[in-house]
């Protein structure tokens, strides 16, 4: 007997449950049953992050009528993962996913990370350009701080470093610009 | 290390000495998820796919030149008895994840075992850096190293706003997940664990048991880490999670000083009974060991017992697992064979102590 709830697992525990002189017995397989209980007393002790995140992804899906039934919605043009299949799995199928579903995931990054901008490492071979404008990003918050504590000398070399990697990334710019125009 | 001699020792970097704040810092550890830009996640694999994987990152190990290329050994998760599977997961060098259909799945692992690069996981590439006490930003410069290294050879899946992408939105732009494993019995002692672990999740750290996410605390060990990885560099993360390792590290050492203060010879007590347990008993469930364990340390650290070193602690608690318990038998043990395997290598390692 397959559990019944997950519908993958066999079913090991046979809980019976009398609510309102209704007697109903459940078969779920241990890790279920675990969370069931977990469930009905009330309090889930460790919330399993990928249902989190495909509960706040499916949140936005469903229609304000509370209709339960997920829709398909669109589909990765690489992978072909669908939108339901992410709401089910909270796992995304490729990098193309990142830019299919842009729209739909913004509230999600907002949610998790508070944020959607990366500020971290950039590969070194293939981020040539993020890393100058990441650069740039850090440099004008040093910047305004070397304003606000009034040390102004601190402030004008850290603006012509500023200056520097702008041209290198406008030259760069205009490079690339050029070579598409040809 | 060979592959075989890592599953079968407990023995590991992280195990061993070295470490700082090592009375309530057991180790550090430092992981990058990366994936290729040409082929889909893990889950979305064909195998013809997750096997041009494996030979991409193999290549670019091979690639890495030096003392690393040497070092560095793959070994496919096919090629180990699925008690060698459950070792490598006990020394956290791997994820369980990885034992499932792990038909295309491999682990590299160099000498020490300090770095473990697990291939088609839940992203193509999860590098990580284990070491004993707490030392993240050592771990997180030489996953770094490494990674630029592999960068040379691989095409990373990168996004100019959103950073490196993962399969799972939770682990997107820096890919990193720092954390500490710390041993709080004072805390637990004295009834603030809930009060400072609810603490540590308001500041957006997660809290989890021995053996990650959904495991139970047990021994009175406890795992922290980053969640939020968009937004933040790396040395930001690192920053965040050592200064609040730090209140908890200062919040540990006082709860001992007033237990030891206050109630000293229930302190004693304790450790002494556990002291005793530890090398007569004959019949050592694996939860009972883990709690002597845990009041043991406590004795060493506040200097009650001076001829255990704190690396033998850590090296039984991995060596007292079934899995290792199987290995070392070389037969299927029922539950009560092992408990009574269990209390005699514990014997005999308190006696060469």
């Amino acid at each position: 007997m397959e559990c019944e709830r997950c519908k993958q697992r066999p079913a090991t525990v046979h809980l019976t449950q009398i609510i309102n002189s209704e007697k109903k017995t459940m078969h779920l397989c241990e890790p279920c049953a675990r969370e069931f209980q977990a469930e009905s007393f009330g309090f889930v002790p460790q919330m399993n992050l990928h249902n989190l995140l495909a509960g706040l992804f499916h949140y936005q899906m469903a229609n304000p009528f509370g209709q339960q039934e997920i829709p398909e919605g669109e589909k990765c043009p690489d992978c072909a993962l669908t939108e339901r299949k992410f709401a089910q799995q909270g796992l995304l199928g490729c990098g193309e996913c990142y830019r299919k579903f842009a729209n739909r995931l913004e509230p999600v990054f907002r949610r998790i990370h508070g944020n959607n901008r990366h500020t971290g490492k950039v590969p070194e071979r293939t981020g040539g350009r993020v890393k100058i404008v990441n650069e740039i990003h850090k440099l004008k918050n040093s910047l305004r701080e070397a304003v606000s504590r009034e040390e102004f000398e601190l402030a004008a070399e850290i603006r012509d470093q500023i200056k520097d990697l702008e041209k290198k990334l406008g030259g760069e710019e205009l490079n690339s610009v050029n070579q598409g125009n040809s | 290390m060979s592959i075989k001699e890592t599953v079968s020792t407990a023995l590991s970097r992280w195990t061993g000495e070295g470490g700082a704040e090592s009375d309530v810092v057991i180790s550090s550890r430092i992981r990058v998820a990366r994936n290729l830009a040409d082929f889909p996640f893990p889950h979305r694999l064909s195998e013809e796919g997750a096997e041009q994987v494996l030979q991409a990152v193999t290549l670019a190990v091979k690639s890495t030149g030096g003392q690393d290329a040497k070092e560095l050994q793959m070994t496919v998760m096919s090629e180990l008895s699925q008690v060698e599977r459950q070792i490598l997961v006990d020394k956290h060098l791997v994820s369980p994840d990885l034992l499932e259909n792990y038909k295309q799945k491999a682990v590299v692992l160099n000498n020490d075992e300090s770095i473990s690069i697990m291939i088609n996981e839940e992203d193509h590439l999860r590098l990580q850096c284990f070491l004993p006490g707490l030392h993240l930003h050592e771990a997180w410069s030489e996953v770094n190293r490494i990674d630029d290294l592999l960068e040379r050879t691989l095409d990373y899946a990168f996004d100019e706003r959103l950073g490196y992408l993962t399969a799972c939105p939770t682990n997107v732009g820096t890919g990193m997940r720092a954390s500490l494993m710390l041993h709080l019995p004072g805390l637990v002692l004295v009834n603030q664990i809930s009060g400072v672990l609810a603490t540590i999740s308001k500041l957006g750290f997660a809290v989890r048991g021995l053996y990650g996410e959904g495991t139970e605390a047990t021994g009175n060990l406890f795992q922290i880490s980053n969640q939020v990885t968009l937004g933040q560099t790396e040395e930001d993360i690192i920053a965040g999670i050592v200064s609040v390792a730090g209140q908890i590290i200062a919040s540990e050492r006082s709860a001992r000083q007033a237990l030891y203060r206050e109630r000293r010879e229930h302190i004693e007590d304790r450790v002494g009974r556990a002291w005793g347990l530890l090398k007569h008993a004959r019949i050592m469930t694996s939860e009972e060991a883990m709690r002597l364990f845990s009041d043991l340390r406590l004795g060493k650290d506040l200097n009650i017992i001076d001829t255990i070193p704190g690396h033998l602690i850590t090296e039984l608690m991995i060596a007292t697992r079934p899995a290792f318990l199987l290995k070392i038998v070389g037969k299927e043990l029922s539950s009560f064979e092992r408990d009574v395997k269990r209390a005699e290598l514990i014997r005999l390692k308190l006696s060469e102590a």
